[in-house]
C-alpha cells in the first residue's frame, strides 16, 4: 500500500467508512457534467464528424479540495474551469462543492511532508484522474497530477507563491492546467494561451478562459485585424487613417509600436507574422486588386510580391507551422476559395476543393498549429459556417450550422477553434471543440471579430 | 473853439428851410449793394444743388450697387443651388449585389452616367469613390471587396473618357456600416459605393448648362 493510499487525512477508519459511503451516495447524484453537442441541425454538405459525443469516453477528472487559502483557492477554481474548457475530461462535481473531504492535505512529499490521496474512494467516484493544489513549506504551490487507476503520480508542477488576482499567477496556473492535460491524454491544453480580436476599432486581449480582458490599441487609432508574433509577447495589426492603412508591431509588455516602413502608403491589412518570427506577410490593397506580400521583420527590409492578383483579390495569408507554405484566399476563379503556395509565393495550387458555380465562396483559411488541418469559412445558403479541411486527405467537413461563424482560428491543442458568430444575436467571439462540438462564448463585448488565438505562452510575459 | 459867422448862418438857413418843408424830399439814396452776400448766398445754392446732385450720384450708384450685389446674390445663391444639386447627384450611391462587384444594370447604370456627365460638365472636378459591405464575409475579404467595388465604379468612368487621375478609389470595408442590423434590407443599403469631392467642388455646373 503507497502512502498516497493510507487514508483520509486525520481520518479515523470508521470515519473514514462513513464517508466514503457518503460521498459514494453524493456521487450518485452528482452525474458528470455531460457534454452537450451545440451544433445539432443537420447539414446537406461537406461531412460532419465529431459533432456527437458520446457520454463516458472521455476519462473522469476530479479537483481536489483541500487546505482554504485564498491562493489555493483560486488556483483550484482556476485549473477546474481549464481542465472542463479542455473537453477531454468528465469532470466530477459535488453536491456542496469541497465540503466534503476528499482532497489532499499536507504538502506534496517533495520536502518530507506526507500525501493523503484516497485513490479508491476516487475511483468509486468515477474519477479516473484527480489533481491537488497543495501547499508547500517554502511558501511555493504544487500542483499535482494523480493516476487514479495507477495510484501515482503522474505530473507534479511547482508554481511560485503569488497573488491570485495577478495575471501572472493565472497564466502560471494556465500553465500548470495545461501540463496537467498534457499528463493525463498526452497532449497540453490551450489554457496558457490568449486571443486577439477587434471591437469598436481597437485591439482588444483576453485570456483563454475569458479572463483577463484589456484593450491594448490608443484610443485615437482605428486599429484593424490584428495578429501575434511568437511567443505573444508582440502584436501586430493595421492602423486605418485617410484610406490607408500601415502596418504596426506592437511590443505588448512595454507598448513600443513599431510602423513597418514599407506599409507607409496604400491600404496594408491583415499581418500575419511567420512562427519564427522572421517573416510577415499581409495584404496590399490597390488600384489593380488586393495582393500578398512578405517582409523580413529581421533584416527590416526586402519587400516581396508573392501573388500577382491582375484585379483579383488574394488576402487572409496563413502561415503553416512549419512556415514553409502559406494558405491564403483568392477571387483568381471566381468566388473566392482557399489557395496555398510555398513562402516565397511560387507552387501556388487549389487548397481547398470546391465545385465551380456550386460551391458557395470560401475565407479566411488558419493553418492548423499541428499542420493537419485548415479550418475556413465558406457561405452556405446564403450564410456562413466553418469548416475544417484534412490536408492530407483534402477531406472537407463542416463544423457549425447555428447563426453565421466566421473567421476561425486554432487553439494552440490543434483541437480548439475560435471564431465569430452571431448565434447569440451580436457578433462575438466563440470557441468549438471540433471534437465533440461543444462551444461557448469567449466574449461578451459588442461587435467582437477577428479573433486570432496566441501560441501556447511558454514563459512570463505579462502585456 | 470859434466858428466864423457865416458859416453859422448858412447851417441855421439851412435848418430852417428843412423844419418849414419847403418841397419834396429827395429820394433816399439806393442802399449800397453788398456783393460778397450775393456771391455767399449764390455758392450756397450751387453748393446744395451740388449736393443733391451727389447725393442722387451716390443713391443712384447705391442702388446700383444694391441691384449688382442682389443680382450677385441671386447668381451665388443659384450657383450653391446648382452645385448642391449637383453635389447631391454626385453623392447618390451605387448598390451592388452580394460578394459581387459588377455595376448592376439599370438605376445604378443611371447613377453612374449622371456622374459621367458631371465629370464632363466639371473638367476641374475631381472624386474620391469608397467601396463598402454588408457584415458579412471576412474583414479582410471586405476590406479586397470594397476596394473591387470602387474600382468597378471607376472603371465604368475611364471607359467613357474620363481620365483615371480625377479618380481615386478607397475601401472601408464593413468599417461604415450605413444600416445597423443584421438584415436584408441593412445588408442591401451597406453595400454600396459612396462618392465624394477631393478637388474643383466649389462651384459645379450642372450637366448640359
Amino acid at each position: 500500500m503507497s502512502a498516497a493510499t493510507r487514508g483520509l487525512p486525520g481520518s479515523r477508519p470508521g470515519v473514514q467508512a462513513a464517508l466514503l459511503g457518503a460521498v459514494v451516495g453524493l456521487a450518485g447524484v452528482s452525474v458528470p457534467a455531460r457534454a452537450v453537442s451545440q451544433d445539432t441541425i443537420p447539414i446537406e454538405q461537406g461531412v460532419r464528424v465529431g459533432i456527437t459525443y458520446t457520454p463516458g469516453m472521455r476519462p473522469g477528472m476530479l479537483v481536489l479540495g483541500g487546505p482554504h487559502l485564498e491562493l489555493l483557492d483560486s488556483a483550484r477554481a482556476i485549473l477546474a474551469r481549464d481542465l472542463e474548457f479542455s473537453d477531454r475530461f468528465e469532470m466530477i462535481t459535488l453536491p456542496g462543492g469541497d465540503s466534503v473531504i476528499l482532497g489532499v492535505e499536507g504538502s506534496s512529499g517533495e520536502d518530507g511532508g506526507e500525501t493523503f490521496v484516497n485513490y479508491s474512494l476516487y475511483a468509486v467516484l468515477g474519477a479516473e484522474f484527480a489533481v491537488g493544489v497543495l501547499p508547500e513549506v517554502d511558501t511555493s504551490v504544487t500542483v499535482q497530477l494523480f493516476d487514479v487507476r495507477g495510484e501515482n503520480v503522474r505530473t507534479s508542477v511547482r508554481l511560485p507563491r503569488g497573488d491570485p488576482r495577478d495575471p501572472e499567477f493565472r497564466m502560471l496556473v494556465h500553465r500548470a492546467a495545461d501540463e496537467m492535460v498534457r499528463g493525463a491524454t498526452g497532449s497540453a491544453g490551450y489554457a496558457a494561451s490568449r486571443l486577439v480580436f477587434l471591437s469598436r476599432k481597437r485591439v482588444h486581449v483576453v485570456d483563454a478562459d475569458g479572463h483577463g480582458h484589456m484593450v491594448v490599441t490608443p484610443e485615437d487609432v482605428e486599429a484593424f485585424a490584428a495578429d501575434w508574433g511568437p511567443g505573444a509577447r508582440q502584436i501586430a495589426y493595421s492602423e486605418l487613417a485617410d484610406g490607408w492603412g500601415r502596418i504596426v508591431v506592437q511590443d505588448l509588455g512595454s507598448g513600443d509600436r513599431r510602423v513597418i516602413a514599407p506599409t507607409r502608403e496604400l491600404l496594408n491589412i491583415s499581418p500575419k507574422i511567420s512562427p519564427d518570427g522572421q517573416t510577415m506577410v499581409f495584404a496590399r490593397i490597390g488600384d489593380t486588386g488586393s495582393d500578398i506580400y512578405s517582409y523580413n521583420l529581421s533584416r527590416d527590409c526586402c519587400l516581396q510580391r508573392l501573388t500577382v492578383g491582375r484585379l483579383s483579390d488574394n488576402v487572409s495569408a496563413a502561415f503553416s507551422p512549419d512556415g514553409r507554405r502559406i494558405a491564403f484566399e483568392s477571387t483568381r476563379a471566381g468566388l473566392s476559395q482557399i489557395y496555398v503556395m510555398a513562402a516565397d509565393g511560387t507552387d501556388q495550387e487549389l487548397l481547398a476543393p470546391f465545385d465551380y458555380g456550386v460551391t458557395g465562396s470560401s475565407h479566411s483559411p488558419a493553418w492548423s498549429p499541428d499542420g493537419l488541418s485548415v479550418a475556413f469559412h465558406r457561405t452556405v445558403d446564403r450564410t456562413q459556417q466553418v469548416f475544417v479541411m484534412d490536408v492530407r486527405t483534402r477531406t472537407v467537413r463542416q463544423l457549425t450550422s447555428l447563426g453565421r461563424n466566421e473567421d476561425p482560428t486554432w487553439a494552440p491543442d490543434s483541437r480548439h477553434l475560435a471564431f465569430v458568430s452571431t448565434r447569440a444575436a451580436s457578433k462575438q467571439v466563440w470557441i468549438i471543440d471540433i471534437e465533440t462540438g461543444r462551444v461557448r462564448q469567449l466574449t461578451s463585448i459588442g461587435g467582437a471579430r477577428i479573433p486570432e488565438w496566441s501560441p501556447r505562452i511558454a514563459e512570463s510575459n505579462k502585456p | 473853439m470859434r466858428v466864423s459867422l457865416p458859416i453859422t448862418l448858412g447851417m441855421a438857413a439851412v435848418i430852417i428851410s428843412a423844419a418849414c418843408g419847403g418841397g419834396p424830399p429827395p429820394p433816399p439814396p439806393p442802399p449800397a449793394i453788398d456783393s460778397a452776400a450775393i456771391r455767399d448766398s449764390i455758392q450756397r445754392a450751387r453748393d446744395a444743388a451740388e449736393r443733391r446732385r451727389q447725393d442722387s450720384i451716390r443713391a443712384a450708384e447705391a442702388e446700383r450697387e444694391r441691384l449688382r450685389r442682389l443680382e450677385e446674390e441671386r447668381r451665388l445663391a443659384e450657383e450653391r443651388r446648382v452645385t448642391a444639386e449637383v453635389m447631391r447627384m454626385l453623392e447618390r450611391r451605387v448598390h451592388y449585389d452580394f460578394d459581387r462587384s459588377n455595376i448592376r444594370a439599370g438605376q445604378d447604370t443611371q447613377v453612374l452616367e449622371q456622374k459621367l456627365a458631371i465629370l464632363q460638365a466639371n473638367p476641374n472636378l475631381r472624386i474620391q469613390i469608397t467601396g463598402h459591405c454588408d457584415e458579412r464575409g471576412t474583414d479582410e475579404y471586405n476590406m479586397a471587396l470594397g476596394n473591387r467595388r470602387a474600382i468597378s465604379a471607376r472603371r465604368f468612368l475611364t471607359d467613357r473618357g474620363i481620365n483615371e487621375s480625377r479618380i481615386t478609389v478607397r475601401s472601408r470595408g464593413e468599417e461604415e456600416p450605413l444600416a445597423m442590423g443584421s438584415n436584408e434590407d441593412a445588408w442591401a443599403q451597406n453595400r454600396r459605393s459612396e462618392f465624394s469631392v477631393t478637388a474643383g467642388g466649389n462651384v459645379l455646373r450642372r450637366p448640359g448648362m
